[in-house]
């Protein structure tokens, strides 16, 4: 069974179809890029796998892990085990970095019927992988993503993602913003996290991203729809010569 | 609407009003009846002027641009009674869960009286002085040896800072008050612990109204923390009219703290009036979780260079509660700075009120003030008027204020529902971590525990009323995943 199935997809916002009759499936142990122009459609289909409630579905289904995705509530994807790294990572004042994410473990833990971490087990851990993405043991205790910098905040949602270990994790154009250093940490945080058991789909405008995490397939989306598809090659290809359908390629998707 | 039925309604109104004022001229006759042995002269005139400013003027209404979001129309119809001294008692066990961890000493007056029986006074340095202000002042009246306290500082202090003429409350509270605390920190004294200073309103068959009247003198370089508490047993109505005069002297470091949480058909009306020498730090700490209608002045006069003070508050409101702030910073001398920062959390048809003036006076060069104001509104019918008010007498300063009124924000909601974190508990610890801005503001202490878990036990109400509004289901436990949110 795959782990994640998108049959016919149609979402809006606002009224405005964005995702129109996107297919996708992704087997564990997999990583997916998924590349397109500004306003394609990528990060639509992030919110929407991740149910965002702005994002209304008008037609098609997906299924994770056999279960029906689009019926579960935010909080109760992430305990199923999606987990999206945001294009923009939200401030909270207020709620501590390190509490925020233990209570977010906890949430998950105890929908499992698991037993919760106290601090004391909790705090070794995160540190640990704090010092995987080369992050200031300051910001354990610092509000979440409170004047954090760009890079800060990309490298706390990989953090998160280390904490929450999903089985499938969507990165909504991580690499944006970053510069080669801090791409190449969160790099490095991604690939640690890479294994049989979990798939990735990293949303990216930039082949650059692709150098540091090799993927297994690559995916072009245009106009809420995938036209193209295939394996890490394709990126360098569209890297050179833009979005537009190859000759060599069977543009099956796209208007004549 | 004709012209007719106006002027009658007004008449009407002013008919009742002074007929209810009979109420306060009736305990004023009374209680100088009771204290003409007590009272040394400069106390019974004192009284004299403040009952004359307040029988001129009555309560204020609407139209008086200091009162205009607080109708005090059902405060001035409730004929409220004088409290008789020892006419309810209450027990040490009914009075214990109010009790402050870490607290230095406790005073415990109530209904407006000091409940010596219920008081701990224990471990106190001599460096110290805490006791009744009515019993000391008798006692110096009987050419007693003074215990405990001596009395000169209170003729001295007392009535010197808070403005009869300019607040009527303030006037009434010094015609009739009956008793409060009397605190003086010697010079250079460091008091570890907080003193808690708890006045309890307990159902007494009729509605009461009591005066509380606190002093604390500060003297220089003295490091001292009081936390004022206002507490309901029963749910009888009950008025509550206090007054504070906190004077502090020279390079002295004083926190004080207001806590709010009497029962919902309170009426409490509490100003504070901070009096700051050169380079003291003075900190005003509110938290109004309780109460029916609740009115907090606080009101400090930044008297000497280079004095500093925090203006800190949170007021969480539901159901009909009404809580007002009005800010009065007065800045006197030079090179003094102000912050104000309030928090408001309003659910239901709760109100609330946050008026902000600073006066920065002709003198006061290099004034650095602040003022910001935060409001969370969780349901349509909850309001909130804020007003920020600058008077700038002086060329040379800095004053900056700012407001702002919203809702929970949705981006933040769904980043942590989208890690896991139900939406109720997401909702909550967004609560939290807005309301416990203020704690950020308070220095490590006793008082600043205390004050945390009330703000904790409050809006984990907050959440179960909202729960059960909201849905059949029952209130789950959501809530108390709480502890340490920072």
């Amino acid at each position: 069974m795959a782990l994640l199935e998108i049959q016919d997809l149609h979402a809006s916002v606002e009224g405005h179809e964005i995702l129109k009759g996107l297919n996708l499936t992704l087997n564990a142990g997999e990583v997916h890029s998924i590349m397109g122009p500004n306003g394609s459609g990528k990060s639509t289909l992030a919110a929407v796998l991740a149910r965002r409630e702005t994002y209304e579905v008008t037609r098609g289904r997906v299924l994770f892990d056999g279960k029906d995705l689009l019926e579960m509530k935010p909080e109760d994807a992430a305990c199923e085990g999606v987990f999206l790294a945001f294009q923009y990572p939200v401030e909270i004042p207020g709620i501590g970095n390190a509490y925020f994410v233990r209570s977010a473990m906890n949430a998950i833990r105890k929908f499992h019927g698991q037993e919760e971490l106290d601090a004391m087990d909790f705090l070794p851990l995160y540190k640990e992988r704090m010092k995987i993405l080369e992050m200031d043991d300051k910001l354990v205790n610092r509000s979440v993503n409170e004047g954090f910098s760009g890079g800060e905040k990309k490298r706390n949602e990989i953090l998160q993602m280390a904490m929450l270990e999903p089985k499938l994790a969507i990165l909504d154009e991580t690499d944006s913003g970053l510069d080669i250093d801090a791409l190449r940490i969160v790099a490095k945080g991604v690939n640690a996290m890479r294994g049989p058991d979990r798939a990735f789909l990293v949303i990216t405008h930039y082949q650059r991203l692709l150098d540091y995490i090799t993927p297994d397939f690559v995916h072009v989306l245009v106009d809420g729809k995938i036209v193209r598809s295939g394996g890490p090659e394709l990126a360098l290809e569209l890297e050179d010569k833009g979005y537009g359908p190859s000759e060599a390629d069977v543009p099956q998707a796209l208007p004549a | 609407m004709s012209a007719t039925a106006n002027n009658t309604g007004n008449e009407n109104a002013m008919a009742t009003a002074t007929e209810k004022l009979g109420t306060y001229l009736e305990a004023y006759g009374e209680l100088i009846a009771d204290r003409q042995e007590r009272d040394p002269v400069w106390l019974r005139q004192l009284r004299e002027d403040a009952w004359q400013c307040f029988h001129a003027k009555g309560f204020p209404t609407t139209h008086d641009e200091d009162w205009r979001f607080t109708n005090l129309a059902t405060l001035a119809k409730t004929p409220f009674q004088r409290a008789v001294k020892g006419s309810v008692t209450v027990s040490a066990e009914q009075i214990e869960k109010f009790r402050v961890p870490g607290a230095g000493c406790r005073l415990v007056f109530v209904n407006g009286h000091f409940a010596p029986e219920l008081s701990e006074v224990c471990d106190l340095p001599d460096t110290l002085e805490i006791c009744s202000l009515e019993r000391t002042i008798a006692k110096a009246m009987e050419g007693g040896e003074p215990e405990g306290c001596a009395p000169e500082g209170i003729e001295q202090h007392l009535g010197r800072y808070a403005h009869v003429r300019r607040d009527v409350f303030a006037a009434l509270n010094t015609a009739l008050w009956e008793d409060g605390a009397y605190l003086r920190v010697h010079r250079g004294a460091v008091i570890e612990r907080p003193i808690h200073l708890l006045y309890v309103s307990a159902g007494a068959g009729a509605a009461i109204m009591t005066h509380p009247r606190t002093l604390v003198v500060a003297e220089p370089t003295s490091h001292a923390a009081v936390i004022e508490d206002y507490v309901s047993i029963g749910d009888e109505t009950a008025f509550s009219n206090a007054v504070t005069e906190l004077v502090a002297g020279q390079d002295a470091v004083v926190s004080h703290f207001l806590v709010e949480r009497e029962n919902l058909a309170a009426f409490n009306v509490s100003t504070l009036r901070l009096e700051l020498a050169r380079g003291t730090n003075v900190s005003s700490h509110s938290i109004l979780l309780g109460g029916g209608l609740v009115r907090n002045n606080v009101h400090p006069v930044l008297a000497g260079e280079g004095a500093e003070c925090l203006i800190n508050g949170l007021f969480v409101g539901a159901g009909r509660q009404h809580l007002d702030n009005y800010m009065l910073v007065e800045h006197a001398q030079p090179q003094c700075s102000s912050r104000q920062f309030y928090n408001g959390i309003l659910d239901d048809r709760a109100r609330g009120v946050f008026h902000g003036r600073i006066v920065v006076h002709k003198d006061a060069q290099k004034t650095d003030a602040k003022q910001t104001n935060r409001n969370l509104l969780l349901s349509d019918d909850a309001r909130i008027d804020t007003k920020p008010q600058l008077e700038i007498y002086a060329d040379d300063v800095k004053c900056t204020h700012g407001a702002t009124i919203g809702q929970i924000e949705e981006e933040q909601l769904f980043y942590l529902r989208s890690r896991g974190i139900e939406e109720t508990s997401a909702r909550n610890l967004l609560l939290y971590a807005f309301a416990a801005e203020c704690l950020d503001r308070m220095s490590d202490s006793p008082a600043r525990e205390f004050v945390a878990e009330l703000i904790r036990e409050r809006l984990i109400d907050l959440a179960r009323s909202h729960h059960a509004a909201t849905s059949p289901a029952p209130a789950k436990e959501e809530a108390q995943t709480w502890e340490e949110v920072g």
